[in-house]
């Protein structure tokens, strides 16, 4: 039955999108709906990704979610000046959950996760305009996760969860804006690097100072992906070139930056929740995506130099009934990328979030929950100022840039269940 | 019951998914493709085109002429935008072939070879392979709109012998062969041949030459400034001012004057310093550890001694005194160059040759890039130039070569301008600001961006001196911007996205 639906899914439709460079904030169907603010919510599973502290306050026994979201991406490129356009194909990509959590005893909770909070896929067409930045780029990251919390007194509980990543990154761009073999066909290079791990963590603390209020805290710790010895491939080059660049490994290392979030949740009568949170991420870590090669060309250089940048989340839900949950929400997500910066694989400015949600509860202890996410993107000019960046003081960069027009659509199925 | 309540429910979800996420297509406000095509050619008229100039109006680059380089010149370029308003046929003298070497009956020339492609293996440039097929005494038949001949200077465009097959016999050659394959007779002119087809536009870009041989040969030969008989001159001379305006004036009114009511375009000179053959290769070109430093400080030692000796016997002043001692340490170090302006103070000591280390204020030409730290004697392991052995006068511009460049160049420069002021009908182009904008920041064009470094900058070919078909589509942009702009026309500019830039091996 859910193979069976995500079979349709995939064949319907596609993709990955992103919030913020390439952090695809898409880890609970409830959450979602309320405009993804969950660090203070304590109603379900997919409180061991928000904020590992409510995993003691859980009602519950044992609480489980799973949930997969389809997202559609789309970005749009074009110059007024000199007439070129060009748009993103949709490529299958698929951010999914798992969440489960068990009371060890009346104060402790033990649980796992499984989740995909970092992601990229983008597919230009074969030699677009900026194809000497990026043909086609794939990020996928997993992240895995035990996770303990204790509540330290009725009104706070703590909780902690090391995250153990795996990553994959495959891109694809030519080596200029020109160059070519004696064929016409343009030369490129594909770096691969697939089972990439890395460790990090997970910990926050939830106070409740009066009943209807809560206060959630929730730190995810910066992770550093380093490939290391990862595959290069040289394709379509030059006779002159074939001695130089030459198939080798390479070494990079692709950042995903600490998010800290900060909420409240507040309990309006029973039935209605309103939920505020304030995400921070520390994308300054993210200074530049250099590759060194392994064969004595000289290493890439790719500025990125993002700065730290805010999400600021809202979200409300109201229990119509026993059975139906109705969610709303909303968020304002500021880029992390710098005027001057805006490479092709990740063209984003300011954007802005609307959310709904429904929950069905299917019986006492199951219930179904669908999000919808519309993401709203202004058309901005930007421009990426690197283009050819390496070490030689000598050589001067170039620029590369346009219009950009970026649409994400999701809608995501989640199942909750607890006994 | 429970799982057919959730299949529905899910199965609803997805038709809703699908329409809500396929239903978000948005588009830009001003999407491209659908901008006005009101084109028009306003006050001009461009039912005969024609380019008037050298090698930057043939479409030479890579130090070569060949029909890809001719297809983009800035001229072909114009004369397809120009089409969309009325222009007609632009017919070029095309090459033979894609090489560009040149045969003088059936054998090929050292001083003509086919065009440069990038050896990335061993970081230079060499001619491509191959036997080139252009014979320059199979002369084409046929008015040319374009009437760029490379190498030719100001006073050549009314040279009667220029087209003659014979004046490349000749010693010094009276003839020039990209001209003599399409010259209409043996004793035509390029000006004659252009004005004859009446052109009702033209464009012109002469003057590179005056002053541009003179650099390229590092300043060998003869500033003639105060020599107006262009006929006395060497073929690396700058053109005295005076003789340039006569001779520039007489161009523009032949053209003018062949269709009174044509109107026309003319084009400055750009400066040297902007273009990578005078800018790549650094005065301080030459590294050395603190050992060799030392070694060479120890070899120079009794020159500076010398240096000292002139210094109190009075023969130079302190200022060149201290210009003309050398000395060496860990680092990039100025290159040793010869300099014709120093004293001569050979009587103190033979040894003591007109030599100092080069300063900011020189230019090495390009050519030295591969020179320098090579043996000009391979038995002499101390005779590596730039080190052992100084740099020659045809390497370095000095700063009262650059000078007389500049002097003579904004003469130039004043005199087309001027020319230009003086007709409604003509517009002045500022080229050299084109190329000042692409040496110092680059020029960004709305998607990519080009700029003057050599072999990478994509803006000049591996000659150093000539653009790249892109900057050349570039420069055609924004000559149509001040065609816009002067005559009241709406021409499209071109994506320089679609043009190429240099070619690896």
């Amino acid at each position: 039955m859910k193979i069976k639906t995500l079979i349709i899914a995939s064949m319907c439709l596609s993709t990955s999108a992103y919030a913020g460079g390439y952090r695809v904030a898409l880890q609970g169907q409830t959450a979602l709906g309320m405009g993804h603010a969950g660090v203070a919510m304590t109603e379900n599973a997919e409180v061991v990704f928000f904020n590992p502290a409510s995993m003691s306050l859980l009602n519950a026994d044992t609480s489980s979610a799973i949930g997969l979201t389809l997202i559609n991406s789309k970005t749009k490129y074009q110059s007024s000046i000199s007439q070129a356009a060009s748009e993103t194909e949709s490529p299958i990509g698929t951010p999914f959950y798992i969440y489960y959590t068990k009371k060890y005893n009346p104060n402790i909770a033990l649980g796992f996760a499984m989740y995909t909070p970092y992601g990229n896929s983008v597919t230009w067409p074969r030699d677009w305009p900026g194809s000497h930045l990026v043909n086609n780029i794939s990020l996928k990251t997993i992240y895995a996760q035990p996770t303990i919390s204790y509540k330290v007194n009725n009104k706070i509980s703590v909780g902690f969860g090391p995250t153990f990543v795996n990553g994959y990154v495959e891109l694809n761009r030519n080596l200029s804006s020109t160059l070519a073999d004696e064929n016409g066909s343009r030369s490129n290079v594909t770096l691969r690097a697939t089972g990439v791990t890395a460790w990090g963590y997970n910990v926050g603390m939830l106070v409740k100072p009066v009943k209807p209020l809560s206060i959630g805290i929730n730190y995810r710790s910066r992770v550093d992906l380093k490939a290391r010895n990862r595959t290069a491939d040289f394709e379509n080059l030059p006779s002159s070139m074939q001695n130089v660049y030459t198939d080798t490994t390479f070494d990079a290392n692709l950042v995903l930056p600490a998010e800290l979030t900060l909420g409240i949740a507040y309990n309006f009568g029973s039935r209605t929740t309103v939920a505020l949170d304030i995400n921070r991420s520390f994308w300054s870590a993210y200074k530049s995506l250099d590759v060194a090669f392994d064969n004595g060309l000289p290493t890439s250089r790719g500025p990125r130099n993002y700065q730290d940048a805010n999400v600021y989340r809202l979200g409300i839900q109201h229990k119509l009934n026993n059975t139906v949950t109705l969610r709303a929400g909303t968020y304002y997500d500021q880029t992390p990328i710098q005027d001057g910066y805006q490479a092709p694989e990740t063209p984003r400015n300011n954007s802005l979030g609307v959310t709904a949600g429904v929950g069905y509860q299917l019986n006492k202890r199951m219930a179904v929950d669908v999000s919808f996410l519309y993401l709203h993107f202004t058309e901005f000019n930007g421009r990426y100022d690197y283009v050819g960046h390496d070490d030689d003081p000598t050589t001067q960069d170039k620029s590369f840039g346009g219009d950009y027009l970026s649409t994400v659509t999701s809608i995501g199925f989640g199942f909750n269940y607890k006994y | 019951m429970i799982q057919l309540k959730n299949k529905k429910l899910k199965l609803t979800g997805l038709v809703i998914a699908c329409a809500l996420i396929s239903a978000c297509d948005r588009n830009f406000s001003n999407p491209v493709g659908e901008a006005d095509k009101n084109y028009s050619s306003g006050t001009a008229d461009f039912t005969t085109f024609v380019s008037v100039g050298d090698s930057l109006t043939a479409g030479y680059g890579n130090a070569a002429l060949y029909i890809e380089g001719q297809e983009d010149s800035y001229p072909a370029i114009l004369a397809q935008q120009f089409a969309k308003v009325g222009g007609g046929e632009f017919k070029q003298p095309l090459m033979a072939d894609n090489l560009g070497g040149l045969l003088f009956g059936g054998n090929p020339s050292p001083d003509f070879p086919n065009r440069l492609v990038l050896n990335v293996e061993t970081k230079t440039p060499e001619p491509i392979a191959g036997t080139p097929t252009t014979e320059v005494s199979s002369v084409l038949t046929g008015a040319f709109n374009n009437m760029g001949v490379p190498g030719a200077k100001s006073f050549h465009l009314v040279s009667n012998s220029y087209g003659d097959f014979n004046g490349l016999l000749t010693d010094p050659a009276t003839a020039n062969p990209y001209y003599v394959r399409f010259a209409s007779t043996p004793t035509a002119t390029i000006i004659g041949d252009a004005a004859a087809q009446q052109a009702s536009f033209f464009v012109m870009w002469i003057g590179n030459n005056d002053v541009l041989s003179y650099a390229t040969a590092g300043g060998v030969g003869v500033d003639q400034t105060g020599n107006p008989d262009p006929s006395t001159y060497g073929s690396t001379d700058i053109t005295d001012p005076t003789a340039f305006e006569g001779v520039y004036s007489g161009l523009v009114d032949a053209m003018t004057a062949s269709n009174p009511s044509n109107k026309g375009v003319l084009i400055n000179i750009p400066d040297i310093k902007a273009i990578p053959y005078f800018t790549t290769v650094p005065y301080n070109a030459l590294p050395l550890t603190q050992a060799e430093a030392d070694a060479l400080n120890a070899a120079y030692a009794d020159y500076n001694t010398g240096v000292q000796g002139a210094l109190g016997a009075g023969l130079i002043d302190q200022n060149e005194a201290t210009l003309r001692t050398i000395s060496f340490s860990q680092g990039q170090n100025p290159v040793v160059i010869l300099d014709e302006d120093l004293t001569d103070i050979t009587a103190v000591n033979a040894a003591l040759v007109k030599m100092r280390q080069a300063t900011a204020n020189d230019l090495l030409v390009l050519t030295t890039r591969s020179k320098i730290g090579t043996l000009a004697d391979p038995n002499n392991a101390n005779s590596a130039w730039g080190v052992g052995v100084p740099l020659e006068d045809s390497d370095v511009l000095i700063p009262s070569e650059i000078s007389a460049i500049d002097t003579a160049r904004t003469a130039f420069n004043a005199t087309i301008k001027a020319k230009a002021d003086a007709d409604d009908d003509l517009l002045f182009f500022d080229v050299e600001a084109v190329l000042d904008e692409l040496s110092t920041t680059g020029i960004y064009y709305g998607s990519g961006s080009i700029n003057a470094r050599y072999a990478t900058g994509d803006g000049f070919s591996l000659d150093g001196v000539h653009p790249t078909p892109r900057a050349y589509s570039i420069i055609a942009n924004r000559i149509i911007k001040t065609i816009n702009e002067g005559f009241n026309a709406n021409i499209p500019t071109v994506n320089p996205d679609n043009y190429p830039t240099i070619f690896v091996k």
